[in-house]
Order: C-alpha cells, then sequence, then structure tokens
C-alpha cells in the first residue's frame, strides 16, 4: 500500500492571527506603574494622655479655604514652604539631652530643639483644594527628603546612592535580598534620626 | 562553455517571511506579561494633582482603589456636579467606604490583608472635606496605610 504523506497545514494565517492578538493586547496595556506619596493615618483610638509637646517643637501649617497659607501664624507662599520646614527641622536649638550635633540650622531657642522632636502640625479647611494640599504635603515631604539625603551623604558617603534612591531601592522587589540587608540598617539609622513627625489635625466634630 | 554563467534574470529572491510569525508572537508575549487590565471604569473626572516626591505603589495585587471627584460629563444629569466617591464601577457615598475595603480585604489573600494600601485616585479640584470624611472612615476600619496617587511633575502646576 502507498504510504500517503499527510497534507501540510497551511500556516501562512498564523501571523494574521498573531497580530490580532497582539493588537488587543497593545490597545489594552497601561504599562506605567502608579505612584504618589505614602501616608500612614494614625490609629482611630482616642490618646488617654497625650504626650505634652512644647511649643517651639511644633511647626504649624495651615490652609484655609482660599486656599492661602498660614505658617506659624504668619502668611506665607507655597514656594518658601519647603525652605521654611527645613529651617525649623535643621534648627536643633536643643541643649544637654536634646542636643543634636548633627544640625546644621540658626539654634534658635526659639524654634526645634532636635528633629526627632519636631513635629509638623498641617491643618486643613473643608474646602481647601485637594491639589493645593498635595502640593502642601509635597513640600513638607521634600523637606525631611532634602535633611535625610544629607544626613545619608554625611553618613554613607561610599554608598554612591542619595537617600531616596536607597529608600526606593530597597522597596524595589528586584533588588536582591542581599542589597536590602545591606540597606536596611541605614535607612533605619537615617529614619530614626529624622523621623517624619506629620501629623494633621482631627476633623472638628462641629461642622 | 563558461563555468561562470550568467544568472537568468537580475532579479532580487523574495525575502522570506517564515520568521515573521515568530517575531509577533515574541512581541505577542511581551504584551500579555506586561499587561494590566484596567478593572473599572472611571465615572468621574480624574486629573491627578502633580508631586514629585513621589514613592512607587505596591503591586496591584496589595492596593485597593478609591476615586473620587466630579462625575463626568455623560452622569452630570443623572447625579449632579458634587464631587462624588467612586468604588467598583458605582458611585457611593462616604458610609460605604468602611464595607468597601473590608469586602476588599477579605477578597485578598491572608498574607496579604495586613499589608493591603488604600489608593486615593482623586481628582486636583476636590474639596478637602470629602477627602477628611474618607480618611476618617478608613481610620475606622483600620485600613491605615495610604496613598495619594500624583501623576509626577512639579508641585506649582497645582497651583493655577
Amino acid at each position: 500500500m502507498a504510504k500517503r504523506s499527510a497534507p501540510e497545514v497551511n500556516a501562512g494565517s498564523m501571523a494574521d492571527i498573531a497580530f490580532l492578538l497582539l493588537i488587543f493586547f497593545l490597545v489594552t496595556t497601561t504599562i506605567e506603574t502608579d505612584s504618589g506619596l505614602n501616608r500612614k493615618l494614625p490609629p482611630m483610638e482616642d490618646v488617654v494622655d497625650p504626650p505634652v509637646i512644647k511649643e517651639r517643637n511644633i511647626f504649624t501649617v495651615v490652609v484655609n479655604k482660599n486656599n492661602d497659607l498660614l505658617v506659624e501664624e504668619k502668611p506665607m507662599e507655597i514656594s518658601e514652604l519647603r525652605a521654611a520646614a527645613v529651617a525649623f527641622l535643621d534648627n536643633g536649638g536643643g541643649k544637654g539631652k536634646d542636643a543634636c550635633d548633627f544640625c546644621q540650622g540658626a539654634r534658635d531657642t526659639s524654634s526645634s530643639d532636635n528633629p526627632d522632636k519636631a513635629v509638623i502640625s498641617l491643618k486643613n479647611d473643608r474646602e481647601t483644594d485637594y491639589k493645593v494640599y498635595i502640593a502642601v504635603q509635597n513640600e513638607l515631604v521634600a523637606a525631611y527628603n532634602e535633611l535625610r539625603n544629607r544626613e545619608f551623604a554625611r553618613l554613607y558617603p561610599s554608598a554612591g546612592l542619595s537617600f531616596v534612591e536607597a529608600d526606593s531601592k530597597y522597596s524595589d522587589p528586584r533588588t536582591s535580598s542581599s542589597e536590602k540587608e545591606a540597606l536596611k540598617p541605614k535607612i533605619d539609622a537615617i529614619k530614626k534620626l529624622l523621623p517624619q513627625k506629620l501629623s494633621e489635625a482631627e476633623p472638628s466634630k462641629t461642622n | 562553455m563558461s563555468k561562470f554563467k550568467k544568472k537568468k534574470g537580475g532579479e532580487l529572491p523574495a525575502i522570506s517571511t517564515a520568521s515573521l510569525p515568530d517575531i509577533v508572537f515574541m512581541l505577542l508575549f511581551f504584551f500579555m506579561v506586561a499587561t494590566v487590565m484596567r478593572d473599572s471604569t472611571l465615572m468621574v473626572a480624574n486629573t491627578l494633582p502633580a508631586a514629585d516626591q513621589v514613592q512607587k505603589l505596591d503591586k496591584k495585587d496589595r492596593v485597593m482603589y478609591i476615586y473620587a471627584g466630579k462625575p463626568s460629563d455623560r452622569y452630570q444629569e443623572k447625579f449632579g456636579t458634587q464631587a462624588k466617591i467612586q468604588l467598583n464601577d458605582k458611585f457611593a457615598t462616604v458610609q460605604d467606604v468602611g464595607a468597601f475595603v473590608l469586602a476588599e480585604r477579605a477578597s485578598k489573600r491572608q498574607e496579604l490583608q495586613n499589608v493591603l494600601t488604600t489608593a486615593l485616585k482623586v481628582d486636583g479640584e476636590t474639596n478637602m472635606g470629602l477627602i477628611t470624611d474618607i480618611k476618617q472612615e478608613l481610620r475606622k476600619v483600620n485600613a491605615l496605610k495610604i496613598n495619594y496617587t500624583t501623576r509626577s511633575g512639579d508641585y506649582t502646576q497645582n497651583l493655577k
């Protein structure tokens, strides 16, 4: 019996099918990952005994309903906020056990003692625009990042990257665990030196 | 008789397209892997404010999204122009946020339930009152890690 050869399947349309799928996925793809300002909300429970914070260690920022800024009871433009926050955090006016040995600020006794005592208090009106609020948050985070970068460069000059880069490298899932091990103590040390104490006022109950 | 015969005709041989499907498949697989499907359609205006001190958001499976803003044009007739919250393809009130978070949390794997982040995708023109209310609701259900999702850009763009 003659052996019949199997007829060859025509694969010419394979490219068309693949193109169709390709175009579908091209259209539905959103490659960019979201990014934003990470924040942590305080837990709900009522603090029975709120710690006493000295007035000079609090940096008050108020945004009113017309999106105007009031910083330490004085009106201010948002463009000046970053420098003002840096000056406040970096003041280092404390003495004795509150003394700050790395601060480069004015050491003004009416401003903050030590970056780890300094608290930034942010209060906004219900009618403040969200985008202005984000701008203010952004500037305050920028002030912290500026100082953290400076201290990171001073303490770990061999690292070859800034604090912000180190932090994003640490949270990147592609970084190997050995690199993470090496970065973690450095990042924690900086965070301990300059903790982000950004407190937001509780919404008032009557309005 | 010469050994070096002139080739018949000067035309170029056709380029083989046999590897075309392979190339296309390669691209296809790349896009299949890189694709993240949008899981909800936006029903609110969503021009995110700009910020430059941003951190990347966690992996998608650890994030729940809350949208807020003015209803988009085709919903304005029905829902008005006041800023509203959108949860999973539906308009919602502030009171629904807590239930939504709990439902989302329950739908995730056990080991992820404690590391969830709530991404607030809020339109820049929204009043802070709504966001304060959302944040209070989130605190009630102990969803404390939040992320104000922004686009990257200079903060001065927000002040115009």
